[in-house]
Formats: C-alpha cells, sequence, structure tokens
C-alpha cells in the first residue's frame, strides 16, 4: 500500500493516478496514525517550501512521518517533498525541514547566466551508484524538472544520481529506506512510471 | 548535458473537439483531444498544450473532461488555457489534472492574478500567455480575447512585467504568424530572450522543421508549440526529433 501525505497544498491527483497506473493500492490521507502505520509513505510537494513545512507541521505530521521514516518504511520525497527531508532552506526566510538527509535547501542561481530559473523542462539524471529505485532504467534517463530551489547536500553519499544545469544538481538523494527526487516521476513519461512503479516494490 | 529543448503540440479545443484555424479565424475540425494527446505522447512529445477556445459555461465542463481523461492515462505534463479568470477557474483546471495553467485575457484585466495564482499553486504552474502583432511603426502590440482585441499595450514591456509578477513560463504567440506555416516572428523571440530570465516557449507559424530548428537556434526559445503541422500530419514529433538532433540542438528521446 503506498500512502500519499495530503497535507492540502498542491494538486496530489497527478502523483496519485500516475501510482494507480503502476500499482493497485494507493491513498491519500492526513491522518497521523494512518501515516504513522504506512507501509510505504510518499511526501509530495509544490509551491514555496516554508508554507509546504508549516502545514505539515500544523497537521500534526511531523512526529509520525519521523517515526515512519525511523522504522525504516520506504519513503518517497517527491519535488519539494524532496526539498523537505533536507535541514532547512533559505526560501523566502529561513525554515527547518525533516531533517532526514543533511544539508539546506538554496536558490538556484546558475553560473551562466543564459540559463533561466526556474530550470524547467526535460534534463538527463545521471546515477552515481546502483540503486532499486533506479532498477532498469534506460541510459541517458529524461526526467521532468520544474524547480528554482537546490539541495545543496553536505553528504556527497547521500546523492544517488545528479543533473547538469550550470553546475551539478541532486536530483535523486537518499539513504537507507529515505528517497527523494527534485524532478516530477509523475511527469516523467516512462521513466518516472519506472521509478514510481520500483518504489512501490521496494523492500 | 543542458535541457532539452521541448516539442509541445497545442490542441485548440471548442466543445470537446480539436480545431485549428488560420489567424485565429476558419475553424476547422481537427480530431478528438483524447485521441491525439495518446498518439503525441507515444511519439514523445515532451508537454501538451491545451487551449479551450469555447466561450460558454458548459464548454467549460466539458473541457475539465477533457483534461480528467487526459491527466489519467497521460504522465507528461499538461497545461490548459482559455478562458481562465480567477484564481478558482485556475484551482478547478489544476485539480482536473492540469499541470500548469495558462491565463492570458484575465492577466491583462487583472495583472495581480499572476501573482496571486503564483503565490497559492507555485510559479512553476503560472504560464502568462500573451498574443501578440508587430506594429507597423515597430515593436509589437498585446491582443486579448483570442486576438480579437487589441490593448495598446507594447508587448515586450507586458512579457517583463509578467515576469516580475511572478509568472514561470511565457506563451508567446505571434498573431501575424499563426497558423501561417511560414515560420516563428524570430526577431520577437530574440528580444523576448535577451529581456526576461523566464523561459520562453515560442508559438505560431510553425510548418516546416527549419522552422522549428530556427526558433530554438536563432530565436532561442526553449520550447517550440506547433498545431497545424502535427494535426495535419506533415510531421511526426520523432521526425522533429530525430532533424534538431542531427542538427545539434539537445532533444528528448524515448
Amino acid at each position: 500500500m503506498i500512502t500519499i501525505i495530503d497535507y492540502g497544498i498542491g494538486n496530489l491527483h497527478s502523483i496519485e493516478r500516475a501510482f494507480q497506473h503502476v500499482t493497485s493500492e494507493v491513498i491519500r490521507t492526513d491522518d497521523p496514525e494512518a501515516i504513522e502505520q504506512a507501509d510505504r509513505l510518499v511526501l509530495p510537494g509544490v509551491g514555496a517550501f516554508g508554507a509546504c513545512i508549516r502545514e505539515v507541521r500544523k497537521r500534526g505530521l511531523e512526529q509520525p512521518i519521523q517515526k515512519a521514516a525511523a522504522r525504516g518504511v520506504p519513503f518517497l520525497g517527491i519535488c519539494v517533498g524532496m526539498q523537505m527531508l533536507f535541514e532547512s532552506s533559505s526560501e523566502k526566510g529561513w525554515h527547518t525541514g525533516l531533517g532526514l538527509l543533511k544539508g539546506s535547501i538554496e536558490a538556484l542561481k546558475p553560473k551562466n547566466s543564459t540559463l533561466k530559473v526556474p530550470h524547467m523542462g526535460w534534463n538527463v539524471i545521471l546515477p552515481m551508484r546502483l540503486t532499486p529505485l533506479l532498477y532498469k532504467l534506460p541510459e541517458d534517463a529524461n526526467c521532468y524538472f520544474a524547480h528554482s530551489f537546490f539541495a545543496n547536500i553536505t553528504n556527497p553519499q547521500e546523492v544517488i544520481a545528479y543533473t547538469e544545469y550550470g553546475d551539478i544538481l541532486p536530483a535523486v538523494v537518499g539513504r537507507d529506506n529515505i528517497y527523494g527526487v527534485q524532478f516530477h516521476p509523475e511527469k516523467s513519461h516512462d521513466v518516472g512510471l519506472r521509478i514510481l512503479s520500483n518504489f512501490a516494490q521496494l523492500v | 548535458m543542458p535541457l532539452a529543448k521541448r516539442i509541445i503540440p497545442c490542441l485548440d479545443v471548442d466543445q470537446g473537439r480539436v480545431v485549428k484555424g488560420i489567424q485565429f479565424m476558419d475553424l476547422v475540425d481537427a480530431g478528438d483531444p483524447l485521441e491525439q494527446a495518446h498518439v503525441y505522447n507515444a511519439e514523445g512529445a515532451d508537454e501538451l498544450v491545451f487551449l479551450d477556445i469555447t466561450a460558454t459555461h458548459e464548454g467549460r465542463d466539458i473541457m475539465h473532461d477533457v483534461v480528467r481523461q487526459t491527466a489519467e492515462q497521460i504522465f507528461i505534463p499538461l497545461t490548459v488555457g482559455g478562458g481562465i479568470r480567477t484564481l478558482e477557474d485556475m484551482r478547478k483546471m489544476l485539480h482536473a489534472g492540469a499541470d500548469k495553467v495558462a491565463i492570458n485575457s484575465a492577466a491583462i484585466r487583472t495583472p495581480n492574478l499572476i501573482t496571486e495564482c503564483a503565490e497559492a499553486f507555485g510559479a512553476q504552474c503560472v504560464v502568462v500567455a500573451i498574443d501578440m502583432k508587430r506594429r507597423s511603426q515597430g515593436g509589437w502590440e498585446v491582443y486579448t480575447h483570442g486576438g480579437r482585441r487589441a490593448t495598446g499595450i507594447d508587448g515586450l514591456e507586458w512579457a517583463k512585467e509578467a515576469q516580475s509578477r511572478g509568472a514561470g513560463e511565457l506563451l508567446v504567440t505571434s498573431m501575424d504568424r499563426d497558423g501561417t506555416q511560414i515560420g516563428y516572428d524570430l526577431d520577437l523571440l530574440k528580444r523576448l530572450d535577451d529581456l526576461v530570465q523566464l523561459p520562453v516557449i515560442a508559438s505560431g507559424g510553425a510548418g516546416t522543421l527549419e522552422h522549428l530548428l530556427d526558433a530554438l537556434l536563432i530565436g532561442r526559445a526553449h520550447a517550440v508549440l506547433a498545431a497545424s503541422m502535427f494535426h495535419f500530419k506533415q510531421v511526426t514529433i520523432m521526425q522533429v526529433k530525430q532533424f534538431l538532433h542531427d542538427h545539434g540542438i539537445i532533444v528528448r528521446f524515448i
């Protein structure tokens, strides 16, 4: 069963539909107990980091998320959901995150000034190591990105794949059971569906 | 590798059917939107745009259904525009399954709508669509209401303002070129690229593979939108991508 954490921000329909395409059991919930006991958790997120984490906390979901993550259930953060896995963000002020991964979320400022922000569109991900999440992806797999902030990671071991946009940016991050993707797998065609399907089958 | 240039088929939808006109007039039936979305998706389209050109309320409900069905089956970004007047209209379209919503006339009337939508849903889902026509004395003028109403507003100035108000992307249509298949307005695209930091989607005038290449290479557009050349099956998305790739443009292959 995939449990999508619904904290009232953004449009979860597309993530839900994409999971329904690859697995049979998907629920959306903001119930702390259901989240704490989930056997597979997805944390989505769009828009501003501060607004997202505030809603997560307002609904009393931080503790259940932390407990589930500590229990070792497969956990996937998507876009701002991935960003919330880190310790802090400097988007519109300063906000603390869930601190499951080391690093901070910072504004994207490509050194090459002809590169536009947001980083919006299809870009290739470059895996750094083998992981079941990226099992059976084609070479030069393209994923759909739409973001203006990125994860400035502390521990390079926590980067699973990079993408290149002026600098190299973390595209897939994680350790143990915790994963995060900066791009939108639910919008990344067959490559994205493969990643979601891999996540649904993680043991 | 830099970002792939996006190839975006655009479907003008009226009462649940795809239509295509020349310079915003003379509409002809060009098929079923969902069916076409499937074909484009299978061919490797990087994104889809639906423009709802229906004026009526029932037409709007039909559009929600079209978007819902499409989003259930197709997993690439879907932009929907046409008749979005309020934050609530935008919310409904996003809930139906759109990933981005394009606002046009309403943004001219109420520029703050751009900011409101960007704050509510994130800049990444706010596309400001601008229809422009060359002025005889130089420059471009913004038109609204499907190209029927001149606004007196300078196109480049409006593009800058849309950016400062929080737009995530600009979809710029040259009305002089729309449906003519004589090529994009490259001067306009270059000027926009110099002026704004946002990704620009070029629209209006695509007729040949070279036109698409020119818009990306000379016009420095981030994405090209085309309707006629795809609907009437003059070329497939795959042929476009192969051609661009052969000319050194980075594209996404599936």
